[in-house]
């Protein structure tokens, strides 16, 4: 096992970021934190990486106790925060540079590595990371993080404000990470990034929510779905949110998610109501829930 | 249509690189209109001369209205902005960072009053209108800094990416709040990686490179790309 967490809880003043979570993350996986701004994130990711230490609960990174085995677990991992972190008056190579003499290894011992990555920014090496553009920045991280070969990568929001093209790209790049043994825990608030991954763990308010593979996480929603549409978007959710037997109405896209409160709905009625409510090109039909449904319910 | 924004051939070089490349477009009044594009498209840039805070290097663009060149000030109050990177003073609380920019954009003290015990109620803030707005969670925030950008009634809001980073629940009222003022008749004009939130928009454009290439309705485009969501779209065209 590559990372075990067992009832860690953290608190600041009067918030509690942490409230018992457990998990673990098996070797080789890439595992999802999928969670809002606030959940509790990063504090788990600073608690794992050794930089903050919880009030209660047990952790193991590579086999060594965060706290206790402190400085093996700095040697073997790599972290990329939220945050950009690299010397922005220090150029692209001297940053990496700079990390590979910091762990003892040069950046031609582990360049294949980070090879498919370091290509895309090597024009610019000599440019001060500050200068760099947000995806380029990323990217410069990411090969910080990995040049020691590290065991258990960690990632949190790495792709937070990212374009979706840029953000592809990313999940091609951890994918490629994990085919040559990494293991991988990554956070992001983008919900159809957890599909991507092999488990995911939903975190709001301190608490996991649930832990499934992406396939199957879905199952754990509740009700049965359906995508209503029809010509005027406002007046369609302001409609369904007066109507009685709601039960949630959430714009998705091009439709609205629907669910009622009954077993036996009946979109007949439903059509009919919306119809007196002036609307008009009425489609009622039934829906898969997404991983972002699934989220949404559960957090509710 | 009444158009409240009109721009044609809109350019913005620095040097020799020339960020925006002679952009034409339009946006009819109470249309929500999102501005989609890769980072570094440019679309930051183009933002900035719509609202009046960057002088563009040639073309021509009217707001609300007003020239891009000449009458930048009468822009700036005419429109509301709105950023994901600054929206709000994190020491001030939520009742003063409302009374601040209704100051700042001269509203007398008895309209800030009652607007806002107006926004308070309907952002259901009466519990935290004391706290300093540092201590709220990055949801709320961005739906009062929304309200806020508001308060002055202007004809047209700028959103650049409001809801980066916000959970999905949160994420789906702010476009509830976006869906309102619309109807009432304000333009918005919306930046945001979200795909699905650009399904929300009446029209999307796409910018590549400093140039708009595609412009249309979500439905259209989507047919026209022969894709099946937005996020086709975006990627089949957004690295040119």
């Amino acid at each position: 096992m590559s990372i075990s967490v067992s009832n860690i809880s953290k608190s600041y003043k009067n918030v509690q970021a942490l409230k018992d979570v457990s998990f673990h993350v098996n070797e080789g996986e890439l595992f999802g934190l999928i969670g809002p701004d606030g959940a509790g994130k990063t504090s788990l990711f600073r608690i794992l990486t050794t930089l903050l230490i919880a009030d209660s609960g047990k952790a193991n990174v590579a086999g060594y106790d965060v706290v206790d085995d402190f400085k093996e677990i700095r040697n073997c991992v790599g972290y990329m925060p939220g945050k950009f972190s690299l010397y922005q008056d220090l150029t692209v190579e001297e940053n990496l540079n700079f990390f590979a003499t910091i762990f003892g290894t040069s950046i031609k011992e582990n360049y294949h590595l980070i090879k498919d990555i370091y290509v895309q920014i090597e024009p610019f090496k000599n440019r001060r990371a500050g200068k760099l553009s947000g995806g380029m920045k990323q990217k410069l991280a990411l090969c910080c993080a990995l040049i020691h070969k590290p065991k258990v990568l960690f990632l949190d929001e790495p792709t937070t404000g990212v374009d979706p093209v840029s953000r592809k790209e990313f999940w091609d790049m951890l994918k490629r990470l994990q085919q040559k043994g990494i293991s991988i825990l990554v956070s992001t608030p983008y919900m159809d990034e957890a599909a991507l991954c092999d488990r995911i763990a939903f975190i709001q308010n301190g608490e996991i929510l649930e832990i499934d593979s992406p396939q199957d996480i879905v199952k754990h929603f509740p009700k049965k779905l359906y995508n209503v549409g029809a010509d005027n978007m406002y007046k369609l959710i302001e409609s369904l949110k007066h109507y009685e037997h709601m039960h949630s109405v959430f714009p998705f896209g091009e439709f609205v998610h629907y669910t009622d409160k009954r077993n036996d709905f009946n979109s007949i009625e439903l059509n009919e109501y919306l119809t007196s409510k002036g609307l008009n090109q009425i489609s009622v039909e039934v829906a898969q829930p997404t991983i972002e449904d699934t989220f949404m319910a559960l957090a509710k | 249509m009444e158009k409240v924004i009109e721009a044609k051939s809109l350019t913005k070089s620095f040097g020799d690189f020339t960020a925006v490349n002679a952009i034409t477009f339009h946006v009819e009044k109470g249309e929500i209109f999102g501005f989609l594009g890769a980072n570094g498209a440019g679309k930051t840039t183009a933002m900035k001369m719509l609202i009046g805070i960057s002088n563009p290097t040639s073309g021509e663009a009217k707001v609300a209205g007003f020239d891009v060149f000449k009458q930048r000030e009468s822009i700036k109050n005419n429109i509301g902005y709105m950023s994901q990177k600054f929206a709000l003073y994190d020491d001030l609380t939520v009742k003063e960072n409302i009374t601040f920019f209704g100051g700042i954009y001269g509203l007398s003290r008895e309209v800030i009053k009652s607007k806002t015990q107006v926004l308070i109620k309907e952002l259901n803030l009466e519990e935290v209108e004391n706290q300093l707005v540092g201590s709220l969670p990055l949801g709320w925030k961005q739906k009062i800094s929304f309200s806020v950008a508001l308060l002055h009634n202007p004809k047209i809001v700028f959103l650049d990416e409001p809801t980066g980073g916000v959970d999905p629940i949160t994420r789906r009222q702010f476009w509830e709040m976006i869906y309102k003022a619309a109807n009432q008749g304000t333009t918005i004009f919306v930046t945001t990686h979200y795909m699905d939130e650009a399904e929300y928009c009446d029209r999307v454009s796409i910018m590549v490179n400093g140039k708009i290439e595609a412009l249309d309705t979500p439905k259209n485009l989507k047919n026209s790309y022969k894709a099946d969501s937005m996020n086709d779209v975006f990627l089949k065209l957004a690295r040119g």
